[in-house]
C-alpha cells in the first residue's frame, strides 16, 4: 500500500465518474488534434495547389537600365544579348539555409531566333521542372522528353503552321514538335520552348541563363529570408519575391492557422473547466475521506499527491484516447473539408506527444486548485460528518 | 508523568455574532495503559475534546501534552506526523474508504510509512486477525456488516501500534449485541496494554473502562 495505490483504486472503483472526466478531457484533446491535423493537412493541400500557380521568387541579372517584361512581370535589366547568369551558379541555391523549402528551380535562357522567316522568341527550359511548376499548362500531343523536342505556344504553332508530330528546322537542325500548349492567355502562347542545353547552343549562350524561377512554399515559409539568402549566394543576380503571390499564399495559410488556434484556445478553456469542475466536485464529495486521511496522519503534500496522481492518470488516458479519436475525426472530416480529393492526412509525432503532453498539463493545472483545496481541508470534517 | 496531560483547555467557536464555548477549562490527566470513557449528553463538548486531544483542533487556550510532547507547539506538518506515529482513530461511522478492501483500509496509515509492501500486508493481516476478521481481508466495506466494518476501523486504528487509541462513539451505529462484542474487543486491547480514550453517551460502555469522565456544558462534571 502506497499513496498511488489509493489513487489507482479510486479510479478503478469509481469508473463512471472517472469515465466522465476522461471523456470530458478526451473530447477537448480530440477536438484540438482534429483541428490541428485538419489545418495542417488542408494547409499542405493548399500549398500543393498553390504550387500550381508557379514561381514566387525570380532570379534575373542585375539591371543595366533596359527593361523587358515576362508574363507581365518586370525582369529588370534584361536584354536578349546583354548579361546572363552562369548556369553553374544555380547550384548554389540548393545550399541556402532554407533549401528544404524549395520545391522547384526552373532556369531559362531567352533569345530571338528566326524559324521559317518568322522571328520568334526561343525559350530554353528544363522541361521537367517547367512542367512541374506550370501545372496549368495543357499540352496537345506529347510532353517534350528529348533534347530534339520542342513545345510551342498556341500562337507560335499557328504562325509557324505546325502541329504535334511535325518537324521544324532551326539553324539547320531538325526538331520534333512534341506538343502544343492550349491557349494560356499569357506570353507563353507566342513562345517556342526547347531544352535548355539546345537553346543555349542555338543562341550561343552555352552555360548561361537569362533568368530562373524558383517555387518555394510551405506554411510560414520565410520567402523574404530566402530571397536574401539566394542574393548572398549569387551576388551578380537580382533576386526578387513575387510579392502578390507570396502574400496571398501566406495569408490563406495564416487564416487557417488563426482559426485553428482560436478554436483550440476555446476548447482548451472548456476542457480545463470540465476537469476543474469535476475534480472540485470529486474533492468536495470526498471531504470525509480526506478528513480521515488527515486524521490518520497524512500530510497536506500526501493529499495533493493522491489528487494530482489521479488527475495525471486520467489525463494521460484522455491524451492517448484524444489523439486516437482526434486523428480518426480528422480522417473522416478531411475529405469534406479539403479543396481537393487528393488531400493527405498528416501523421505527426509532434501532434501525438503534444496532445498527450497538453492533456497532462491541462489535467494537472486544472486539478491544482482542487488538490490544494483538499490538502487544506480541516481534519475535523471527518469527525463532524459523523 | 502521565501519558496525556490536558491543562485548562478552552475551545470557543464563533457562529455569526455568537460565541459558543465548547470547552470551558478542562483539566484531565491520563496514565499509560488506562481505558478512559468520556461521557456526556449531546453538546457537552466530548467530541470537541476528542478532536483537540487528537491534534486536529487547536484549543483556544490551554495546553495538551502527550508522551512528553506539547502537541500544539509542533510546527507545521509535524502535528500530522505525530498523529501518524502516536494516535489511532476509530470513528462513529467507521469512515472506511469505500473503494479499498478491508486489508487496504487497514494498511492506509502505513501508506506513508517507509516499509516493504510485504511488511505492510503482514501487519494489516495481523491487525485484522486480532479483531477476528482474518478471513475477510479482501472484502469491500459494503460487503461487510456494521460490526465487521467497526472491527476493520479498529484494526486500522491499531495497525501502527499507536500510543493512544481514540474512539468517538464506536458503538453509535451498532445493535446492542454487536456493541457488546466491540466493547469487549476494546477491553481486550486495553488488557494487552493499549491506552484507550473513548467518547460515548452510552452508560453501559462505561462499565468496560477503568475510569469515566463526565462532561457537561464543556466542563468536567466528575470522574469515577
Amino acid at each position: 500500500m502506497k499513496l498511488h495505490t489509493i489513487s489507482i483504486n479510486n479510479l478503478k472503483r469509481r469508473k463512471a465518474k472517472m469515465a466522465f472526466l476522461t471523456i470530458g478531457l478526451m473530447v477537448g484533446i480530440a477536438t484540438i488534434v482534429t483541428l490541428v491535423t485538419l489545418t495542417r493537412s488542408m494547409s499542405s493541400d493548399i500549398e500543393r495547389k498553390m504550387d500550381e500557380f508557379g514561381a514566387n521568387i525570380l532570379i534575373t541579372p542585375q539591371s543595366n537600365g533596359l527593361s523587358m517584361n515576362y508574363g507581365g512581370i518586370s525582369l529588370g535589366g534584361v536584354t536578349f544579348d546583354q548579361r546572363e547568369i552562369l548556369e553553374n551558379d544555380l547550384a548554389k541555391i540548393k545550399t541556402i539555409a532554407n533549401h528544404k523549402n524549395i520545391s522547384a528551380v526552373s532556369p531559362k535562357v531567352l533569345g530571338g531566333i528566326t524559324i521559317n522567316t518568322h522571328n520568334v522568341m526561343l525559350v530554353g527550359v528544363h522541361f521537367d521542372s517547367e512542367l512541374k511548376m506550370k501545372q496549368w499548362w495543357k499540352v496537345f500531343g506529347n510532353e517534350p522528353k528529348t533534347d530534339d523536342d520542342l513545345l510551342l505556344g498556341t500562337d507560335a504553332a499557328k504562325v509557324l503552321n505546325v502541329s504535334p508530330g511535325d518537324k521544324l528546322e532551326i539553324k539547320g537542325q531538325q526538331f520534333n514538335v512534341a506538343g502544343v500548349l492550349e491557349q494560356t492567355g499569357s506570353q507563353d502562347d507566342s513562345l517556342v520552348f526547347a531544352s535548355l542545353g539546345k537553346a543555349q547552343k542555338l543562341l550561343g549562350k552555352e552555360g548561361k541563363i537569362t533568368l530562373a524561377e524558383v517555387a518555394a512554399l510551405c506554411s510560414g515559409c520565410p520567402i523574404g529570408d530566402m530571397v536574401t539568402q539566394i542574393a548572398e549566394k549569387i551576388p551578380d543576380a537580382k533576386v526578387s519575391a513575387i510579392q502578390q503571390v507570396v502574400e496571398g499564399r501566406l495569408k490563406a495559410l495564416d487564416q487557417f492557422k488563426r482559426f485553428s488556434y482560436a478554436m483550440a484556445g476555446v476548447v482548451v478553456f472548456i476542457g480545463s473547466l470540465i476537469v476543474f469542475v469535476t475534480m472540485m466536485g470529486s474533492v468536495n464529495e470526498r471531504t470525509t475521506e480526506i478528513g480521515v486521511f488527515r486524521a490518520i496522519g497524512f500530510r497536506k503534500s500526501h493529499i495533493m499527491r493522491i489528487i494530482l496522481l489521479e488527475a495525471a492518470l486520467v489525463s494521460l488516458l484522455a491524451g492517448f484516447l484524444g489523439y486516437a479519436v482526434g486523428m480518426g475525426g480528422a480522417k473522416l472530416a478531411l475529405p469534406f473539408m479539403a479543396e481537393s480529393k487528393n488531400a493527405h492526412l498528416i501523421w505527426d509525432s509532434t501532434v501525438a506527444f503534444g496532445s498527450i503532453g497538453l492533456a497532462l498539463t491541462l489535467g494537472l493545472l486544472a486539478s491544482l486548485y482542487p488538490a490544494l483545496h483538499a490538502s487544506k481541508m480541516d481534519p475535523t470534517e471527518a469527525l463532524r460528518a459523523l | 508523568m502521565a501519558l496525556i496531560e490536558i491543562k485548562n483547555v478552552k475551545k470557543q467557536y464563533t457562529s455569526g455574532d455568537d460565541v459558543v464555548e465548547a470547552l470551558r477549562g478542562v483539566d484531565i490527566s491520563i496514565e499509560a495503559g488506562e481505558f478512559i470513557t468520556i461521557m456526556g449528553q449531546s453538546g457537552s463538548g466530548k467530541s470537541t475534546l476528542l478532536s483537540v486531544l487528537g491534534g486536529m483542533n487547536h484549543p483556544t487556550t490551554g495546553e495538551i501534552e502527550m508522551a512528553g510532547v506539547k502537541l500544539y507547539q509542533l510546527p507545521g506538518e509535524k502535528l500530522a506526523d505525530f498523529r501518524a506515529q502516536n494516535l489511532g482513530f476509530v470513528f462513529q461511522s467507521f469512515n472506511l474508504i469505500t473503494y479499498l478492501t478491508a486489508i487496504e483500509n487497514v494498511m492506509l496509515p502505513l501508506a506513508i510509512v517507509k516499509m516493504s509492501n510485504q511488511a505492510k500486508k503482514s501487519a494489516a493481516r495481523q491487525a485484522l486477525e486480532r479483531v477476528g476478521l482474518g478471513d475477510k481481508l479482501d472484502r469491500l466495506p459494503n460487503q461487510l456488516s456494521g460490526g465487521e466494518q467497526e472491527r476493520v476501523a479498529i484494526a486500522r486504528a491499531i495497525v501502527n501500534n499507536p500510543h493512544i487509541l481514540l474512539a468517538d462513539e464506536p458503538t453509535g451505529n451498532l445493535d446492542s449485541k454487536t456493541s457488546e462484542e466491540v466493547m469487549a474487543l476494546f477491553r481486550e486491547l486495553n488488557d494487552a496494554g493499549q491506552t484507550v480514550v473513548m467518547v460515548t453517551h452510552n452508560p453501559e460502555n462505561g462499565a468496560y473502562s477503568d475510569r469515566t469522565i463526565s462532561l457537561k456544558d464543556g466542563m468536567v462534571l466528575g470522574q469515577a
